[in-house]
């Protein structure tokens, strides 16, 4: 790696100081991104702010329907937290499958959404859920946030503050990960909201997550895995590559939708008869 | 440059260093701990991996500055003085290693997750063993290894 300065910052405020004195700073969350995109010289800042200790980053809180998450939060804490657990299980369980042990000890919520790397995972909870991602100028609905592959609306100098989760009536997440690094080829996050409105985000299978609005529209219909058997995602602007082609991964999109919504039942009945 | 301070193994230490250190060299650089191995520094095969404040990183993926203040432990604060840790003593007895060069980090990693499932499945321990990669052994006596120390730790 390139040398640099590190800088551990203490408050919100004190990041805005140190991004406006330095333009070729970096915020460093996890760092398990951003890590080994320096020591490829694909990054290289002149100084690294340090966001992981802020408190005004961290904490989890359930509020009048919505479920707040700070930007600084751990894949582990999102993993084991029982306030996600009761309040968005696939949430949880989403963030108990990303990457590995190690890297969920160390990742961020912040990080991952602010990466936008086509296949992870948090992207397309925020997405199907309809989340607000809070930042230190405005808020960004996250239909608004992610831009494709590796954008997002964050501007310099931006930084991700807490995200807030409407919390919805179902919700379930399947992926296929890749089998050396656990990123999705394509997951499916489903979620449903009142009665009729289901929201379906792909992750992995595009350039960035998308979401599936003829699968939404059915399952707004019928919530049932037999609602998207006649669809097909539009595999034109897929990812092809030495893992997969177009077609499969848009075929892998809705076999992973298919599954989400079946496991969408299964919870919702284990719920209703008082099992976990 | 920048002053680290941190305890490795319960010994408080004290390094001036590059901003640009990583933990698994002021580990093995400066505090001359040499059991953490460096597989692919590229956060992929864990065999960097220690205890950071009780979770299991990989160390390579660590800057020094972010371990300023915590606890480090490194396979070497594995054992009590002669006694092996129940880890280390399954790993020995189930013949869960060959050349022995992932062996510190997956003691460290398989550490860290029965720490959070004393009794985890074979799912389970497929899952804890995914950030590490092992090119000798194909992972069979590394499972089982898992187990025995896993029912060795809860009694
Ligand atoms: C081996 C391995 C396997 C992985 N597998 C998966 C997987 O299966 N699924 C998955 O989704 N991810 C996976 N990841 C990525 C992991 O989840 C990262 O933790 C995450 O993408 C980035 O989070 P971070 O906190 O480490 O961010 P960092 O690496 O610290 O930062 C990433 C980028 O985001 C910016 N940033 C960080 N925080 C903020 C903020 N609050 N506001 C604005 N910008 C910010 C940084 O400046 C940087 O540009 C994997 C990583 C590794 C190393
Ligand atoms: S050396 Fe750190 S993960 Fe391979
Ligand atoms: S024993 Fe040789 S790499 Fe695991």
């Amino acid at each position: 790696m390139r040398t640099f300065s590190y800088v551990k910052a203490t408050s919100l405020k004190q990041v805005g100081e140190l991004l406006a004195a330095n333009a070729d700073a970096k915020l460093l969350a996890g760092g398990m991104t951003l890590i080994p995109t320096m020591k490829a010289r694909l990054a290289q800042p002149s100084h690294l702010i340090d966001i992981a200790g802020i408190a005004e980053l961290s904490g989890i809180e359930v509020k009048d329907g919505k479920l707040t998450i700070g930007a600084a939060t751990k894949h582990v804490e999102v993993a084991k937290s029982a306030v996600v657990k009761k309040a968005i299980p696939a949430l949880a369980y989403l963030a108990s499958h990303i990457g590995d042990p190690q890297v969920r000890n160390r990742g961020t919520i912040g990080g991952s959404l602010a990466n936008n790397d086509p296949a992870a995972d948090y992207p397309s909870a925020a997405l199907s859920l309809n989340a607000t991602i809070v930042t230190s100028k405005r808020e960004i609905a996250a239909d608004d946030f992610f831009q494709g592959m590796f954008t997002t609306a964050l501007e310099a100098g931006e930084v991700v503050v807490k995200i807030v989760f409407p919390v919805p009536a179902k919700a379930a997440y399947e992926k296929f990960p890749h089998p050396a690094s656990g990123y999705a080829m394509a997951g499916s996050f489903v979620s449903q909201h009142g009665k009729n409105v289901v929201r379906v985000a792909i992750t992995g299978a595009g350039p960035g997550v998308f979401r599936w609005k003829d699968a939404e529209a059915a399952l707004g219909k019928k919530l049932a895995a037999a609602s998207v058997e006649g669809l097909s995602v539009d595999a034109t602007d897929l990812n092809e590559d030495m893992h997969g082609t177009k077609e499969y991964r848009a075929n892998l999109a809705k076999v992973m939708t298919k599954r989400a919504v079946a496991k969408l039942a299964v919870t919702a009945a284990a719920s209703k008869s008082g099992g976990k | 440059m920048a002053k680290i301070e941190l305890k490795i193994n319960g010994k408080q230490h004290s390094f001036d260093v590059e901003d640009r250190t990583l933990l698994v060299n002021l580990i093995r650089d400066h505090a001359q701990l040499t059991g953490t191995h460096v597989g692919c520094d590229t956060s992929q095969c864990g065999a960097c991996t220690v205890h950071m404040n009780g979770a299991a990183v990989k160390s390579c993926t660590v800057l020094a500055g972010q371990a300023n203040g915590a606890d480090i432990t490194t396979i070497e604060g594995m054992a009590k003085g002669d006694k092996l840790h129940p880890v280390q003593q399954a790993f020995t007895e189930c013949h869960a290693l060959q050349c022995g060069f992932c062996t510190p980090g997956m003691i460290m990693a398989v550490s860290g997750f029965l720490k959070d499932n004393p009794k985890p499945t074979d799912e389970e321990i497929y899952r804890g063993l995914e950030g590490n990669l092992c090119r000798c052994t194909g992972y069979i006596n590394i499972v089982k290894a898992v187990k025995q120390a896993a029912v060795a730790m809860s009694k």
